[in-house]
């Protein structure tokens, strides 16, 4: 593929997915994250049927060594390190895309209406952002946390409410950008809606850096819930990644893998998703390769 | 004078964004359900109508709400965070014992992240095809993939246990009798491996940062005519480039100290480093709502009094916004 077809690309609307396809599979790192991406929802969907077993069940001698009868070994329980890994894979997958989606609803209407209406509406709405800004993400979700009942519910929403500031404000200067276009100009004087034009209009072309934005928000709410967890913070019915390490913590000078184990599958997780939002960075917005 | 009136205006919003969480301790206190008469009343396993109304007197909860956000705010004002539920001490004094501990800490973290980060975005920029430059960018999307908690967990197996070079826990050898210098090495000895720790992440993305803002700033016209004058390549990038390419990193460093603090957190539950961030985990474990929500408010108080040294920092870089 020629470069000119690359800028192309970029700049022509008509056929924008084929080529969109052809930029991300060539490159490699991309690609990479995305067979990442690929191997945990495998595990997530298919693994219980391959590897069978209740994550909470003691199965064998607490503390074995990873082995033959168990390939990533026991914990101080006896739990099998696989079937937790694996039980791990759609908790974490559930909590990382749901808490993204309402990150993504919560940071994008604020910056919309904020960068769209302009004025006092702006001037409220990113005091409000600053403001969720400078308190710690971590000690604010534990307040919540500790004064309401902690649900899987409770923690995605806290995720979201932690984590919405970096999105509004990027749909925010999109759409000062945008809105003063010479089309959406145009759409206004035949007496569009604000409605329409907002959604209808700026939004398809302010979507390349937010679905990048988004793509990279899985990988933080990933973080950020394993580490909730990881301090026992959590749902105590998931059986997720970071509560595996928080539970094996006082053991970590007997077993080493019950805590190298799932602290690596959150870090491929993490990768992927990186590796495929830098991807998607390359191929939706050429202009701000490298940043 | 104009320096002046700017920096007025930062501190007095910085003082209304402090109210701001006062009255969002305020509110988050009275939507949870129960509050501090109850909550104590279940320490005692119950209590008798007219004591649980007197309490409510006493704690000021049967008057209105407005008259109660009056008096919170009046009281926090002037230092009163009230007094622990676990502890019985005031919040303020048990905060300003572990204060000192998690700034050392976040301090520490911040420079070396700060340092390190721009120093290998610099080598990276300078040959963008060279593997130092590959090694950089892998480094930096592992420091970000990778748990922070499970990165100390990580160090701690390989450089407290394999190789026993560094303690484990806590900020001070316990017994430990050492004065001056001694004692400083060994609170230095404890800080190194949670430093590191905490340090990772931001290494990872004032690196990447650092790395792209150089290529962009060496790209520029101003550079080519630096090096066209004869001038070496050291002066070059040290004293023409790196001033200008460290401005975005100064700036998402000041954005994301919020982040620190809450990763430092984490970072001192796992290592056992007596600071807030481990005060706030033993208070959520026993719902020591009061000793959380000063927590809350002490941190965000070490935000913003970053942020307005970033901003400052950033004027003294940057004299076109001076």
């Amino acid at each position: 593929m020629s470069n000119r077809e690359k800028t192309d690309a970029a700049v022509r609307p008509d056929r924008p997915l084929a080529e969109l396809w052809h930029m991300f599979f060539a490159n490699k790192a991309a690609v990479l994250g995305l067979v990442l991406w690929l191997l945990v929802i495998t595990t997530a969907v298919f693994g219980l049927t391959i590897h069978p077993g209740d994550p909470f069940a003691m199965v064998g001698a607490p503390m074995t060594p990873p082995g033959e009868e168990f390939l990533l070994g026991t914990d101080y329980l006896g739990r099998d390190v696989l079937t937790g890994i694996i039980h791990g894979a759609s908790v974490t997958l559930a909590i990382g895309f749901s808490a993204t989606v309402c990150t993504a609803i919560i940071g994008v209407t604020i910056g919309v209406l904020a960068g769209y209406y302009g004025r006092w509406v702006d001037n409220l709405l990113m005091r409000v952002t600053e403001f969720f800004q400078v308190l710690p993400p971590m000690l604010f979700v534990m307040v919540l946390i500790s004064l309401f009942t902690p649900s899987i519910y409770l923690i995605v929403l806290a995720i979201a409410v932690v984590s919405w500031t970096g999105m509004a404000r990027l749909a925010r200067a999109e759409f000062l950008k945008i809105k003063e276009m010479e089309y959406v100009k145009a759409e206004r004087a035949m007496g569009a809606r604000n409605a329409s034009i907002m959604a209808k209009v700026i939004l398809p072309n302010a979507l390349p850096p937010l679905i990048v934005a988004i793509a990279l928000n899985v990988g933080t709410a990933i973080l950020f819930e394993a580490a909730l967890s990881f301090l026992g913070l959590g749902d105590p019915n998931a059986f997720s990644w970071g509560y595996m390490i928080g539970s094996s913590r006082e053991y970590i000078w007997d077993s080493w893998w019950t805590i190298t184990f799932p602290g690596f599958a959150i870090f491929l997780t993490v990768l992927g998703v990186s590796l495929v939002g830098d991807g998607l960075n390359d191929a939706l917005n050429p202009k701000l390769r490298e940043l | 004078m104009k320096t002046f009136l700017v920096g007025l205006n930062r501190t007095i919003y910085s003082l209304v964004l402090l109210l701001a969480v006062i009255v969002l301790n305020f509110i988050l206190v009275h939507i949870a359900p129960g509050d501090a008469v109850t909550a104590m009343i279940g320490d005692m396993g119950g209590a008798t109508p007219e004591l649980v109304a007197k309490l409510r007197a006493d704690y000021g909860l049967d008057q209105s709400l407005f008259t109660q956000l009056h008096t919170h705010i009046w009281k926090m004002m002037r230092g009163d965070f009230g007094l622990s539920f676990t502890h019985r001490v005031p919040v303020r004094d048990l905060i300003l014992d572990h204060l000192p501990a998690t700034i050392l800490l976040v301090t520490t973290a911040f420079f070396l992240a700060l340092i390190t980060g721009t120093i290998l975005g610099i080598i990276a920029a300078q040959k963008p095809k060279s593997l130092v430059s590959h090694v950089v960018t892998v480094l930096s999307l592992s420091g970000f993939a990778a748990p922070i908690f499970w990165t100390g967990l990580m160090l701690l197996i390989v450089f407290a246990y394999l190789l026993p070079l560094f303690p484990a826990s806590g900020m001070k050898t316990p017994g430990f009798q050492g004065t001056g210098l001694e004692a400083i090495v060994d609170v230095l000895k404890h800080l190194v491996l949670p430093a590191i720790t905490l340090a990772s992440v931001y290494i990872a993305v004032y690196s990447r940062l650092a790395r792209a803002s150089m290529l962009d700033v060496l790209g520029s016209d101003y550079i080519r005519t630096a090096r066209s004058k004869g001038l070496s390549r050291r002066v070059v990038v040290y004293k023409h480039a790196l001033k200008n390419g460290i401005l975005p990193v100064v700036t998402m460093a000041g954005l994301q100290f919020s982040q620190l603090i809450a990763g430092a957190v984490v970072v001192e539950t796992v290592f056992s480093w007596p600071g807030i961030g481990q005060l706030a985990f033993n208070a959520i474990l026993r719902r020591d709502h009061p000793l959380l929500l000063g927590i809350l408010f002490f941190s965000t108080l070490m935000v913003v009094v970053a942020n307005l040294i970033t901003d400052s920092s950033y004027r003294i870089l940057d004299p076109r916004i001076r």
